[in-house]
């Protein structure tokens, strides 16, 4: 028999076991994050270049929308013809191109947080519901997500923009109510893998009522991978807002966006090719950032996802 | 006669489940017909092999899942007249693996005060004090309260799911399994703390196990459960003593064999567990059981009656558990 000796080996046995160095999970978290060079290096940019958009006014003196027309398609300072008083050059209404730049990353950026803050409340919301309740309701929502994937981002979009008018809150509007695909889909998944987990049978049996359970129980349990979509879905809406703006149904002139900015510049592309050149940089480094971080956030939460 | 804490009354669960793309639901019964009364104070023990309806039944007894049919009675109220909070009050889970019953997301002191929490009792200073008592209460030392569960030993985790269960001042622990997803050198441990603690509390115990020679430590009365039906219910010493059920000698055989940590006691039984979506016919344990005779692959056996229980087999007379 392997009856259980009655030994009373209380206290001083769980005394024995030994608590290794108490760190919270934001703590381990920032350790791993500190290590992983494709974390870094896009939260590094990423952190410069929300910095630009932060403090315009201190890093350029000149006002983006100033024109001036006897100084019109200035180049940079690395060309035969640049200076330093223009250092990124001017546009074609002679505006300042390093102000309009710093300026946009604030747009750029405008359009990918509320883009991200829209379709993630919408896409968590319907995915975790789909992921508790189950059934019916899980059936419901998986229609709704069909509906969705088998529109046509960019379609809708210019479509929408054509109906009602192009302006940056249309944009943010419309890529918001698009772009939560992704997150229903990650939410349900993860929702339903946590469901089943015993401490959610606890707090159901401890009498806590749905609406804790889905806040305080699933909620933080799935956060790593929605965070991960975040980042993509905001490159994403980024980019969205550029090739909009290109075609001219996205943010209108005189505003300051990138993809704007490239739309205008595409007529001198052959003789000045740095008026696309600036801003396409700018682009594509500001999105590489955020997807390496969301990369990175994926490595560095993914390891406790697994266990 | 004072009324049981827990009584069931000829409680059924059946589930829907499909069997595969364009074939018809079949229903599967893990729940059959269990009628049970736990008295105040006891330790009542269910054993089974994996599969019987063992979770389903703890589960039916937390209000997680409602029986498809048949009462589940807590001091006498009928569990579905019974708002849910006040059902958490009175009875409170253990799991059986603490790896997955603690939110990893939550400090211990987050995780033992939830109930507090969630039902609204004391200011947070007052939860505080609470969660350190039931910390001291299950041996666990106070410098845990600020750690994580994945910080903790599977034995901590336990204590911490048990401080967490206790800190309401339920009357009913329902133990899943306590201590099988532990350590052989902590379960002991761990059920001596639950002994220590159902003095202590003065708790009643609902204690799921597939090991009876945990069972025959601290239960004081035993039901066999076979394919979602209980078999055999008799108080320990006859259980023990004189197991009437063929799967009940089964059962105790297989404990007795030199290994008994092998796993589940399927050694003792020829035959593999039914398929519970196509039960055998008459007796469902009559594929596997030594005595079995024509008549009960026919017919289904009615409860025979012992001093201390029932058995639910056609051959099982006090002579037959005697020659046993
Ligand atoms: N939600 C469900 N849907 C369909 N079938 C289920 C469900 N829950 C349990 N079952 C079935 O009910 C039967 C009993 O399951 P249960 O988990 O109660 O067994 P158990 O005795 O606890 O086994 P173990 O010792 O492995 O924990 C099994 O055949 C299982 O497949
Ligand atoms: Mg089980």
């Amino acid at each position: 028999m392997t009856a259980p000796a009655p030994s009373s080996a209380l206290a001083p046995a769980a005394a024995l076991e030994a608590v290794p160095p108490r760190r919270s999970p934001t703590a381990r978290f920032l350790r791993r994050a500190g290590r992983n060079p494709s974390f870094m290096i896009g939260a590094t940019v990423l952190a410069i270049i929300v910095a630009m958009a932060l403090f315009a006014p201190l890093i350029t003196a000149y006002d983006p929308y100033d024109q001036d027309i006897a100084r019109r398609l200035i180049p940079p300072v690395w060309h035969a013809k640049g200076s330093w008083e223009h250092w990124l050059g001017t546009d074609k209404l002679g505006r300042d191109y390093f102000a309009r730049l710093v300026y946009g990353a604030r747009i750029s950026l405008l359009i990918g947080i509320a883009t991200v803050v829209v379709s993630g409340l919408i896409g968590t919301a319907l995915g975790v519901a789909g992921g508790y309740f189950g059934g019916r309701v899980d059936m419901a929502i998986g229609y709704v997500v069909n509906v969705r994937l088998a529109l046509p981002v960019v379609l809708i979009a210019l479509a929408a923009a054509a109906l009602v008018g192009s302006s940056l809150e249309t944009v943010i509007l419309v890529l918001g109510l698009l772009l939560w695909d992704r997150f229903a889909v990650v939410a349900r998944s993860a929702t339903m893998q946590v469901a089943h987990a015993d401490y959610i049978a606890a707090a159901r049996a401890i009498g806590c009522s749905t609406r804790r359970i889905v806040l305080s129980e699933v909620m933080p349990n799935i956060l790593n991978p929605l965070i991960v979509v975040a980042t993509l879905e905001m490159a994403h809406a980024i980019l969205l807002e550029a090739a909009l703006s290109f075609l001219g149904l996205g943010v209108q002139p005189p505003l300051p966006s990138w993809g704007l900015m490239i739309a205008e510049g595409k007529q001198f592309m052959f003789f000045s090719a740095w008026v696309i050149a600036i801003p396409g940089v700018a682009l594509a480094s500001l999105v590489l950032a955020i997807n390496l971080l969301g990369d990175g956030l994926r490595d560095v939460t993914a390891p406790e996802n697994r266990s | 006669m004072t009324v049981p804490v827990l009584e069931l009354k000829d409680v059924t669960k059946t589930y829907r489940v499909g069997q595969g793309f364009m074939k018809p639901k079949a229903t599967l019964t893990a729940v059959g017909g269990v009628s049970l009364t736990v008295a105040r104070g006891e330790v009542h023990a269910l054993v089974g092999e994996s599969g019987s309806g063992k979770s389903t039944l703890a589960k039916l007894l937390l209000g997680l899942i409602a029986p498809t049919s048949g009462e589940i009675r807590i001091d006498g109220v009928p569990i579905g007249q019974t708002d849910r909070r006040e059902v958490a009050r009175r009875i409170q889970p253990v799991f059986q693996d603490p790896y997955s019953s603690l939110n990893p997301r939550k400090s211990v002191a987050d995780l033992v005060a939830l109930p507090l929490v969630a039902h609204g009792i004391g200011s947070s200073a007052e939860r505080q004090a609470k969660v350190a008592e039931m910390l001291d209460a299950v041996g666990l030392p106070r410098r845990v309260i600020d750690a994580y569960p994945n910080q903790l030993s599977g034995g901590q985790r336990q204590r911490v799911a048990i401080a967490r269960a206790l800190v309401m001042r339920p009357d009913v622990l329902i133990c899943d399994e306590p201590t099988s997803a532990l350590d052989v050198s902590v379960q002991a441990q761990i059920l001596n703390l639950l002994m220590d603690l159902k003095r202590e509390f003065r708790l009643t115990y609902f204690f799921i196990s597939h090991n009876l020679a945990v069972v025959e430590h601290l239960a004081d009365r035993v039901a066999v459960m076979y394919l979602g039906r209980i078999v055999e219910e008799r108080g320990r010493e006859g259980l023990f003593g004189a197991p009437a059920h063929p799967y009940s000698r089964a059962l105790l055989d297989s404990v007795l064999t030199p290994d008994p940590d092998l796993g589940m006691p399927e050694a003792g039984i020829s035959g593999a567990f039914p398929n519970p979506i196509a039960p055998p016919s008459g007796c469902t344990f009559h594929p596997r059981c030594p005595q079995a005779t024509e008549r009960c692959s026919r017919e289904a056996p009615a409860s025979v009656a012992f001093a201390d229980g029932f058995a639910t087999c056609h051959n099982a007379g006090p002579a037959l558990a005697l020659a046993g």
